[in-house]
């Protein structure tokens, strides 16, 4: 069924699922899996063939098996026909061409998001150059609420990421001051913490709740401990807004994080009984990787781009106020360097914006990756011209808790310089009104910090 | 250089927050970008951390160490061929080489109780700069215990899985597996021990192990990992078992006085 010949070579692509890792563009990852493309005559047949495949037959042929995969029938389930009767008609290859064609406008994009499954997306991505992963992005538009705006057009977000090697407060604070004093943390002041257990997640959820309150910052807060551990935290009453979960593409890599739909619903319910936001109730913040099903040995025979794309289903059931790939930390027996990290970061991007996701990506690197500050500076240009919905803020890009280099506030500024892309417009009103921004939103000159403040770092001099 | 030119660069004025964090804050800008100097402090840190993965660790100067010391040792090699292979294949960096496998079998299969695994890892500089001064605080406190040890087996492009194989060839019940860790910027040097009790081949897995990790200047130094370790390992022999159920109850004061601290934001 899935065959061709080119070259005097036939290729018989024995399933959906082989066709689909056999057609995506090499990655290390994919390589370890045994799954990925022996050539690159394969590789292109195999697009070639994909692209010849009608959106039609992922609704037929599950990747992952139904009866034992609750990502698919999460999928199956859950698929709209209605909402996807303006594209069934149409190939993998006609998909590309219509998601780049006038016909596809923002509110035609918006209207298809539930008639779209995770393989259609991950399948025309497969044949998609960077720039068609960029332009078709940019014209999607998904817009969440807590207690600011967060993807409206022109509009950058950052999550402040102050992390600690012990989750020292004052250590946490100082980070927190320094991004927050460069503009940084509208999208959410997130914290991974040290050590994942209840004292150490409750220490930090009041602590961030105080810093919220006392300075009165349009913006949410997170701890990154495991869901279990925030229900916990909700059940001791703590102030949680966003819920955090790491989560992937398989039932069974969802197991070994400890994880099912059922316990991810729970925690949604009890975040949203707390009633923390102020403009709207999308409550949960979610990461996600290319690899990481691979990494739990649940990959299923599944590329790790699909894999990923699966991900997104179980996202955009809970509605979430971020989801973010953090796409280069997993490291180099996933995505060997600066390229296979770039095109993922932008896949990610592609795949769960037309899935209806407010993505952001983790721009990132580890030191056993071969990839440098200059292939960062790369897919953090690219993913802001595709529209991408947030950016980390880690000082000075070191995480010093996670060990890995990610982008800094300073690597934001340097977007909303060049793209003139602006803030969530409550957390914009804030930092102007307290003159970190200038009207242009460009941090003030000033030489003394900002008055709101001052008391607390006169108090540390005295 | 030593330092930007004042007139150009904005400086933050909380350098005071600095003694709080390690974390690259107050870093000031040129514009709105890194100033110079900061820019060159990342590129410095990154070289430093990029050298401890690729340049190879000089296994002929290690062996020549430890034998000086009186140690026998063994050099071993696993079936990633090279340096891109071992980095992209970490199954691979966790099977022992045919030869590798060969020499191993010629060895007399003395009893034994314990063997001390050395490799490389991801960090090369973790290994050249600890293990050695490590291992002679280690192996007068094994052989005091009257463990009977066979060579030190040092690993070339080694996975901390390759410990397995060599304990189950030397029917070994405790492994002890010294390794370069991945190095982050401000710890390129950083080296872990990984335990295993009974490390069997294909069959032990991560929950198996216990791991002691940041080894380094400015981390966990030698007398406290070696204090985890001992106990780590009086432990596994009374409960004949390692991993996610053996757990270390020894105590590190610091941390715990510093987070009572209070937070400048909130005072």
């Amino acid at each position: 069924m899935y065959k061709t010949r080119i070259t005097h070579q036939t290729y018989d692509f024995k399933s959906l699922r082989n066709l689909m890792a056999k057609a995506t563009p090499a990655r290390s990852g994919d390589y370890l899996a045994g799954v990925g493309a022996v050539n690159n005559l394969e590789r292109v047949a195999a697009q070639w063939v994909l692209a010849d495949v009608p959106l039609k037959q992922f609704l037929n042929e599950a990747l992952a098996p139904y009866e034992q995969d609750e990502v698919t029938r999460l999928i199956i389930d859950g698929h709209d026909s209605a909402a996807f009767a303006t594209i069934s008609h149409l190939t993998v290859g006609d998909f590309r061409n219509w998601l780049l064609s006038e016909q596809a406008t923002t509110a035609a994009l918006t209207a298809i998001v539930p008639g779209v499954t995770p393989e259609m997306a991950a399948a025309v991505s497969k044949i998609m150059r960077i720039q068609d992963l960029i332009l078709v992005a940019k014209k999607c538009r998904v817009i969440t609420r807590f207690r600011n705006t967060i993807g409206l057009e022109n509009r950058l977000s950052t999550r402040l990421q102050p992390n600690h090697p012990t989750d020292n407060p004052a250590g946490v604070a100082a980070s927190l001051l320094d991004g927050l004093l460069y503009g940084c943390g509208d999208a959410v002041i997130g914290i991974n913490p040290a050590s994942d257990n209840l004292e150490a997640t409750l220490r930090l959820l009041h602590m961030l709740h105080d810093v919220i309150e006392r300075y009165q910052i349009p913006t949410q807060s997170c701890v990154l401990a495991h869901v279990t551990t925030t229900l916990k935290a909700i059940e001791q009453g703590a102030p949680v807004d966003l819920v955090f979960q790491s989560i992937a593409g398989t039932q069974k890599a969802n197991d070994s994080f400890g994880i099912n739909l059922e316990l991810l619903n729970e925690a949604r319910l009890a975040a949203l009984e707390l009633n923390r936001g102020t403009l709207g109730d999308n409550c949960m913040y979610f990461e996600t990787g290319q690899g990481s099903a691979l990494s739990a040995n649940a990959h299923q025979g599944l590329d790790q781009q699909t894999c990923e794309a699966r991900a997104y289903a179980v996202a955009r059931k809970f509605k979430p106020l971020l989801v973010n790939s953090v796409v280069g930390f997993i490291g180099p027996e996933y995505l060997y360097d600066g390229k296979q990290i770039i095109r993922a970061g932008l896949e990610d991007h592609f795949c769960g914006k037309l899935l209806g996701l407010p993505m952001g990506c983790d721009v990132c690197y580890t030191n056993h990756a071969e990839a440098d500050q200059d292939d960062m500076d790369m897919l953090l240009t690219q993913f802001a011209v595709a529209g991408g919905t947030f950016i980390m803020g880690v000082p000075g890009a070191d995480d010093v808790m996670l060990n890995y280099q990610s982008t800094s506030f300073h690597d934001a500024l340097y977007l909303r310089q060049v793209l003139g892309l602006r803030p969530a417009p409550e957390f914009e009103q804030w930092l102007q009104q307290h003159g970190i921004f200038n009207a242009e939103n460009q941090l003030q000159q000033r030489p003394d910090v900002p008055a709101l403040f001052k008391p607390s770092l006169q108090n540390l001099n005295e | 250089m030593s330092n930007d030119n004042e007139s150009i660069i904005a400086q933050d004025p909380w350098h005071s927050l600095k003694q709080f964090t390690p974390a690259r804050i107050a870093l000031g800008r040129a514009g709105m970008s890194l100033p110079t100097r900061a820019c060159l402090d990342f590129q410095l840190a990154h070289a430093l951390a990029r050298d401890a993965v690729n340049i190879p660790l000089d296994f002929a100067r290690l062996e020549q160490r430890l034998n000086l010391q009186g140690y026998q040792t063994l050099t071993l090699q696993t079936q990633a061929e090279n340096q891109s292979v071992y980095l992209q294949r970490p199954d691979l960096g966790r099977l022992l080489s045919a030869s590798t496998t060969a020499c191993l079998q010629h060895t007399v299969p003395i009893p034994v109780d314990a063997v001390v695994v050395v490799a490389d890892g991801l960090s090369s500089t973790a290994i050249e700069h600890h293990a050695e001064p490590f291992l002679s605080l280690l192996l007068p406190e094994l052989q005091q215990k009257g463990y009977r040890l066979p060579p030190v087996c040092l690993v070339k492009r080694g996975r901390v899985a390759v410990g397995d194989a060599i304990a189950e060839h030397y029917a070994a019940s405790l492994c002890v597996v010294l390794i370069g860790e991945r190095p982050g910027l401000s710890s390129p040097d950083s080296m872990g021990i990984y335990f295993t009790y009974q490390a069997r081949s294909g069959i032990s897995t991560d929950a198996d192990r216990n791991c002691i990790s940041n080894i380094h200047n400015n981390g966990l130094n030698y007398q406290q990992a070696l204090k985890k370790l001992l106990f780590l390992l009086n432990e596994a022999e009374k409960l004949q078992l390692s991993g996610v159920n053996l757990k270390d109850e020894t105590t590190d004061a610091e941390p715990n006085d510093r987070l009572k601290q209070a937070n400048f934001l909130l005072d």
